[in-house]
């Protein structure tokens, strides 16, 4: 079962068993972790589900695509090199990621 | 558990809680109508619809710490699920039904909001203190303090001979979507009927889906009421070019069968359209009747001030079904409007979570709005109601397109097609009160960014 840890703005951890398939933001959501607004529900148009992956799981994530990529220059809180939407970050059976959440998303 | 709610396989699942929900979760007794977790006796709060405002509202009140007692109805026999992906990628087969769903189980009962599905408010009684008895189709009585509706808005029907046709449908609902699924899967020739943002969206999917489509707009141009006459020229022929028959000015006397199923649509000119599916999709009306009922100000929605209350001061009324001041900021005085959007249904709900813990936040913000076609995909910030001018950036190499809107020399809106640059930027000058001068973004090689001026 993928784990995803969650870490808000003020340090708070929050660990999230996931399912396998789901992506980082649908594992926020459904289970209540503040920090990711997604209004969009997934489909790369509004920019509210940021993320700061941490350093040991970058290599470990999907690639980015052009729009998405785009789409981080927009969002509320500046983009830094770790920075993904995490609507675009399925969850692999077995897979722990770490990611903070930006002091605001909107 | 015995929440019913939160699984539609248990929907059927009826019986009350003797108890408060929270205080006492665990002692569901198999008594009465209603579903597990819905006190009939009283609650603090009962919102009037489970869609994405409901959803948000509930959420967002135990989010700012309200310690009351929640009820959330849904009237559909579903768990409160996601409606975007009705008519793209739930309706392709390429998204679960799963992965509709807002909220797992647990979250309801950890924040201990008492959710029911298939249960349909008809009927509200008043009391002088503000609070009621709301009644449902099957004739249960849930009394409470204070009302919210998000009761969103249902699908304009079409007055037209044959709409009762097998095979003739809508799609407004997970029901509908399962039913055009269903349909879709030994059809070959499928007529739309209305080219707004749904009817695109399902001729898009159906188009993938391999199907022959045509569309009917009653109107001169494209999404005729959302975006301006070069993004409906742009879509226009970009559908075309895609391989869908769209017909503007489209005018049709009837919707043909054969045994009761559906054959085409028969156009004013005696030609047939064929078609073994007629979706329409000729927008939507508000669910206002609750509201009139209760007596309260009614007109293209349910009138609510900045704080989402409503004229009686203490329901409030929230997403698709509000007709609220003009939330941009510069928006003139006074000016109103209905918004069909997630983006509205979720920041309107969270200004009327705090307007019912007693806190007057005022609805403030940029609208945005999203809708995917094929390999296009349309953002757009702002409102456009009131520009006097426009201005189109193109980028036919990497197949770019956007129309920003000025009102007088400021921006006010833009549509963007495959262009989140452009669309971002301007959210972010909205949003913060910023301009982009006109002069400066005629130069579609300049990033738009770049240029977000201080007004």
């Amino acid at each position: 079962m993928p784990t995803v840890h969650y870490t808000d703005a003020e340090g708070a951890v929050r660990e999230v068993k996931a399912t396998a398939g789901d992506s980082v933001m649908e594992t926020a959501v459904r289970n209540g972790v503040p920090g990711i607004v997604a209004e969009c529900g997934g489909s790369l148009s509004c920019a509210t589900c940021h993320v700061f992956v941490a350093e040991q799981d970058l290599a470990d994530l999907a690639p980015m695509e052009d729009m998405e990529d785009e789409m981080l220059y927009g969002t509320a809180v500046d983009r830094q090199m770790n920075s993904r939407l995490s609507c675009q970050l399925p969850l692999r059976e077995d897979q722990t990621l770490h990611v903070q959440t930006p002091e605001t998303q909107v | 558990m015995s929440h019913a709610t939160a699984d539609t396989t248990a929907g059927t699942g009826r019986s009350v809680e003797a108890s408060r929900a929270g205080s006492s979760p665990a002692q569901a007794s198999p008594v009465g109508v209603l579903p597990a977790g819905i006190a009939p006796e009283l609650t603090d709060l009962l919102i009037v619809g489970a869609s994405q405002s409901g959803v948000q509202l509930a959420a967002s009140l135990r989010a700012l710490g309200c310690t009351d007692h929640i009820t959330l109805l849904g009237d559909e026999a579903h768990r409160p699920y996601q409606r975007p992906a009705l008519s793209k990628e739930f309706l392709q087969g390429t998204m679960d039904k799963e992965k509709l769903i807002f909220r797992t189980a647990e979250y309801w009962e950890d924040h201990r909001i008492a959710l029911a599905q298939d249960v349909r408010i008809t009927e509200v009684e008043r009391c002088h203190d503000g609070g009621g008895t709301a009644v449902s189709a099957t004739g249960d009585r849930i009394r409470f303090r204070r009302l919210a509706l998000t009761v969103g808005a249902r699908a304009r029907r079409l007055d037209v001979p044959g709409v009762e046709l097998d095979g003739v449908v809508y799609l407004r609902n997970a029901d509908d979507a399962l039913k055009l699924k269903e349909l879709a899967g030994g059809a070959r020739d499928v007529v739309v009927i209305g080219g707004g943002f749904i009817g695109l969206e399902a001729a898009a999917s159906m188009h993938a889906m391999g199907k022959r489509v045509t569309v009917l707009e009653y109107g001169q141009r494209l999404i005729g009421r959302a975006v301006g006459e070069a993004t409906s020229e742009f879509f226009l022929q970009a559908h075309r070019e895609r391989g869908i028959d769209v017909r503007l000015e489209a005018r049709f006397t009837q919707i043909t069968g054969d045994d009761g199923s559906v054959t085409g649509v028969q156009l004013q000119d005696g030609t047939v359209v064929k078609a073994d599916i007629v979706l329409i999709g000729i927008g939507v009306v508000p669910n206002t009747e609750l509201a009139e009922s209760l007596g309260l100000a009614v007109d293209n929605g349910i009138r609510v001030d900045r704080h989402a209350l409503a004229s009686d001061g203490t329901t409030v009324a929230v997403g698709d079904v509000a007709n609220l001041p003009n939330p941009m900021p510069g928006a003139p005085v006074g000016e109103r409007i209905r918004l069909e959007s997630v983006n509205n249904a979720v920041e309107h709900a969270k200004v009327a979570a705090y307007a019912l813990m007693g806190r007057r936040e005022e609805y403030t913000g940029t609208p945005w709005f999203w809708s995917n076609q094929a390999d296009l995909k349309l953002q757009i910030a702002g409102l456009s109601l009131g520009h006097d001018r426009t201005l189109v950036r193109r980028d036919e190499e990497k197949g770019r397109f956007a129309v920003l809107y000025y009102r007088g020399e400021q921006i006010i809106a833009a549509d963007c097609v495959n262009n989140p640059l452009d669309f971002m930027a301007v959210k972010s000058a909205l949003s913060n009160g910023k301009n982009i001068p006109a002069e400066e973004a005629s130069n579609p090689s300049v990033a738009l960014k770049s240029i977000i001026r201080d007004v």
